[in-house]
């Protein structure tokens, strides 16, 4: 009889840490109901290709969360990034470099100017030991001010062609008579059906958010980044360099920030300075959802995803509804407190092992 | 040697002085050096527009000091400040163009009472969240950040709220005196019988806005500094233990701290209506949150809590305003305020950093 | 010639301004032995357990460890001599799990695919499995977060950790301060069983129980000075009070 209460017990513990996983499914079945023509393979791809600045950002969020930190430039270092890539592309183009080659290279270009605002930060935050908070705001400002001066002198545009392409293309092709054709949309005429399959940003935005999930569930570094946000004192005695860490973390945040920004660049084929504005909320929230705590020291990324997911799903869905974006808003905001009320009600699991008892 | 040690500590002493004071030093040298940069920049007409357009500012500053002070934050001031506004909007819109039968002045009235009374709420919710579930003060402002941006945007439309009466910006942006040679000193508007183009002629001192704002923020200072709640919102900072074992009731002293934060943001929220003429809310790149606490943590407070002035803030406010407008008058692009106010902030903690308190 | 002392200080003085924490002090421990390091507050035992340990450097005075002199300029340079400190607060992560906590700072990691460095859960489980079984602890799991374990339980986790790196000397402040009654026996159990395994152990404690429980050796420190080092089994409780009081005399 006890023991039975203590499984029932259990395994509404196991249930209510994957409150998450519950959401999303309640949340599908909600918008398949009320939405039209939610459950199609557009949709769940608009899904993911919206959604990857909130899973990019909110993964770069979590590094920085973990160790207890907070970064609240990544949406305006997106837009500076967004910025410089556009600009560089187009210089090298004008230069009468190739496309292809014009546009690696500014993407290159971009990615490493992009790891310096978190070099600049992560110094402020380990050596100069500046609160989170203000050191990133500080670096908010500078990108964004930056990024403006940056505009000014023009407006970002003028990408060849090729950025479009690889932005708004998809790995897969299919149409009925050309058969499967792979990154180049088949030529057909007007109207006929060409079904698309895994657009080409998501491939680029997994590939990277896979490579840092590995990173932190399988490496000493995430072993460290874990050790740092649960006790520094700690992690500096076991003679891990704590200050050299913390500045490895803003960067890969900044470079996260970066490829968003880059992202957002073949997507949109512009750079804006607030591209990335009004992300915070929702990256902050990805995390949160995703389980972590603001006092470090956990957090996963594959559950961040699933929290981008679950906002992701949120937009399109009330897009799919005709609902306005404001409701949004107020929704991300109530799920973000709800999921901290929620996680106080489930503690952390507790493992017995057979052999020793 | 007994002596130059002791001028030593003397020279270290005034230099720590300084290093304390740093942003009223600041503030002096950005004032003297805009004077030379900036045409225009000394004079009482420019002085009084940075501080009607640093109103909002201030109070901000004025809401997240007691936040910080209790070693929290609130990230929600400046979406609810835009909530303010467009609901205090709204209702003057509905009820002055309900019937002819409602006079400005009872619209006005209406919507300001009831504007102050609805903008408890949001505070009171986080303060709940936080002092009572045990939920972060960052997450909890930022979900109310989002849930009060959303009903800003839901009652507005996403358009600001306009068709107010002209009364609004008469009292929001007049001026206490107006002076004129030979017509002498006329209050709060321009004397009977001069017409509004001749507004240029006259000396214009003091805007009400100026009056109002320094109403409030005595009030705020002797509520923080003179009154046993401010004592109790340095002690739950300090040392949030101590405070609950000398018999604080720290919830619910915390819980007062939100709502207040909230309330000036209502205020915030009232005077953006009066000075505007519209119910606006709040965009997404204004930031004004963010702003508040940079103007915060430049006027000496610690994010950690436990220290913190108005005067401080008010100071880190007025050195934020000066500045951008002193670039701007000085032919600076604006964008460099953005990077100004980032250098600033990191220069505010450094000092922070090397001058710790030993006075 | 290896000396049959552990660590040994030899007039060891440290000075703050014009106050001496530490006077001329002779200390040492063997291998084996349980030193109780008594005094009242500012006494002046953490000062010269920090010389000891690294943290402090001595003013006058030689360190022997394993009867080499030696300069200990940091608590890295303590760590890599085999001597380990366990604070009261123990550094352990609490969002980390047992065997990670005893690996923190020194991950063993394997070879993905031949490429990636990976870190290596099977080894450092199976070898956490076997410091504890070593020392005799029992903990439910070692995949618990050590956030999940009680007091006893935390202090056991830090001391296999330093025992496993090969600690010669532990110096433990306090070690039952904070623990209920059950737990305290734990830790003094604990304290016994690796006195078998010949390493060398520093108490600092206030508990007069918890001393004559476990220690060989009894040194009291009186304003900086050494009052006393006796054998346990020469002494009584209320000697030694009268030591740290000062009511008693140096002999």
């Amino acid at each position: 009889m006890k023991t039975n209460l203590l499984r029932n017990k259990n395994l509404l513990l196991e249930i209510g840490r994957r409150w998450a996983l519950i959401f999303l499914f309640a949340e599908i079945v909600f918008f398949g109901l009320s939405a039209k023509g939610f459950f199609s393979i557009r949709v769940f791809q608009m899904v993911l290709f919206f959604g990857t600045t909130v899973f990019l950002l909110g993964t770069a969020e979590l590094f920085v969360i973990i160790t207890g930190g907070i970064d609240l430039s990544v949406g305006y270092l997106m837009g500076f990034s967004s910025i410089v890539s556009t600009k560089i592309i187009f210089a090298l183009t004008e230069s009468g470099m190739g496309d292809g080659i014009s546009l690696l290279l500014g993407i290159v270009l971009t990615l490493l100017i992009g790891l310096i605002p978190g070099l600049v930060s992560g110094l402020m935050v380990a050596k100069l030991k500046v609160p989170p908070f203000i050191a990133t705001f500080a670096m908010l400002g500078i990108s964004h001010g930056v990024s403006e001066l940056l505009i000014k002198e023009g407006a970002a545009k003028n990408l060849p062609h090729l950025a479009n392409a690889i932005g708004n293309g998809y790995v897969f092709y299919w149409s009925s008579g050309v058969g499967f054709s792979m990154f180049n949309r088949p030529q057909v005429a007007r109207g006929v059906f060409v079904l698309e399959l895994i657009p080409n940003i998501v491939v680029i935005a997994f590939a990277a958010i896979g490579i840092l999930a590995f990173l932190l569930k399988r490496t000493v570094f995430g072993q460290h980044t874990y050790a740092i946000g649960g006790n520094v004192d700690s992690a500096v005695r076991s003679g891990i360099n704590v200050d050299r860490h913390l500045v490895k973390i803003y960067m890969l945040s900044s470079f996260l920030a970066a490829i968003s920004g880059i992202i957002y660049m073949l997507m949109y084929v512009t750079g804006k300075a607030d591209a990335g504005a009004s992300s915070l909320l929702d990256s902050i929230a990805a995390v949160v959802i995703g389980g972590a705590s603001l006092s470090g020291g956990k957090g996963t990324v594959w559950r961040t995803i699933l929290g981008g997911v679950i906002i992701a799903i949120l937009e399109t869905g009330m897009r799919l509804m005709g609902i306005p974006t404001f409701d949004k808003y107020i929704m991300v905001g109530i799920i973000l407190i709800s999921a901290v009320l929620i996680d106080q009600l489930f503690p952390d699991r507790t493992y017995t092992d057979k052999e020793e008892s | 040697m007994g002596s130059s040690r002791a001028d030593t500590i003397r020279g270290n002493r005034a230099f720590s002085v300084i290093a304390h004071h740093w942003a009223a030093f600041f503030l002096l040298i950005f004032i003297v050096i805009f004077s030379f940069t900036g045409k225009g920049f000394f004079r009482i007409t420019n002085f009084q527009n940075v501080i009607h357009l640093g109103v909002i500012a201030v109070l901000m500053a004025c809401a997240e000091t007691f936040v910080i002070i209790t070693g929290g934050i609130d990230l929600s001031v400046g979406f609810v400040m835009g909530f303010s506004s467009v609901t205090a909007g709204k209702i003057i819109q509905v009820m002055f163009a309900a019937g002819e039968g409602t006079p400005p002045a009872a619209a006005i009235i209406t919507a300001v009472a009831a504007v102050l009374v609805l903008s408890l709420i949001p505070g009171l919710i986080s303060g709940l969240l936080i002092a009572r579930y045990q939920v972060p003060p960052f997450i909890a402002t930022l979900g109310m950040w989002g849930i009060t941006n959303g009903i800003a945007l839901k009652i507005s439309e996403g358009f600001p709220v306009a068709m107010l009466p002209d009364v609004l910006t008469k009292i929001g942006n007049g001026y206490v005196f107006y002076f004129r040679k030979g017509t002498g000193i006329s209050l709060f508007g321009l004397p009977e019988g001069v017409g509004n183009e001749s507004i240029r002629e006259f000396t214009r001192l003091i805007p009400n806005s100026f009056l109002f704002l320094g109403i409030i923020v005595l009030i705020l200072w002797h509520l923080l500094r003179n009154t046993t709640f401010g004592q109790h919102t340095y002690a739950v900072g300090g040392n949030e233990d101590a405070a609950i074992r000398s018999g604080i009731d720290v919830k619910r002293h915390i819980v007062k701290i939100y709502v207040l934060s909230s309330f000036i943001a209502g205020l915030a929220g009232i005077f953006n209506v009066f000075q505007t003429g519209i119910g606006n809310f709040t965009p997404f790149g204004a930031m004004y949150e963010l702003f508040a606490v940079a103007a915060v943590v430049i006027g000496g407070a610690s994010l950690l809590g436990g220290k913190g002035s108005i005067i401080g803030s008010f100071v880190g406010v007025l050195l934020i305003a000066f500045l951008e407008n002193g670039l701007l008058i000085s032919g600076v692009e604006p964008f460099y305020r953005f990077i100004a106010v980032g250098l600033l902030l990191i220069i505010a903690v450094v000092i922070d950093q090397l001058f710790p308190d030993f006075l | 010639m290896k000396s049959e002392y552990l660590v040994e200080t030899r007039g060891l003085t440290k000075r703050f301004g014009g106050l001496v924490a530490v006077n001329s002090v002779d200390f040492y421990v063997k291998p084996g032995e349980v030193v109780a390091l008594l005094g009242d507050n500012g006494a002046g035992k953490s000062t010269l357990i920090k010389m000891i340990s690294g943290v402090h450097q001595p003013d006058e005075g030689s360190l022997f460890v394993m009867g080499e002199e030696t300069k200990i300029a940091t608590p890295m340079d303590a760590l890599s001599k085999g001597i380990e400190t366990i604070y009261q607060d123990l550094a352990l992560a609490e969002n980390l799990n047992v065997y990670s906590n005893i690996f923190l700072g020194r991950e063993k990691t394997k070879k993905a695919l031949g490429l990636f460095k990976v870190l290596d859960h099977k080894y450092m489980f199976e070898e956490s499995k076997g410091i504890l079984k070593k020392l005799d602890i029992k903990i439910p799991s070692l995949r618990n977060n050590v956030r999940s374990l009680s007091g006893g339980q935390r202090q056991a986790v830090a001391i296999s950790r330093s025992i496993y790196w090969n600690a010669k000397c532990l110096i433990m402040d306090e070690p039952t301060a904070a623990l209920g009654v059950a737990q305290q026996h734990q830790v003094l159990e604990l304290v016994k069983s690796l006195k078998d395994h010949g390493i060398g152990i520093i108490i600092i404690s206030h508990q007069m129980h918890d001393v004559f429980a476990v220690a060989d050796r009894i040194v009291v420190m009186r304003r900086g000075e050494k009052v006393c080092d006796l054998e346990r089994s020469k002494t009584n409780s209320d000697e030694i009070v009268g030591y740290i009081v000062g009511s008693e005399t140096v002999a």
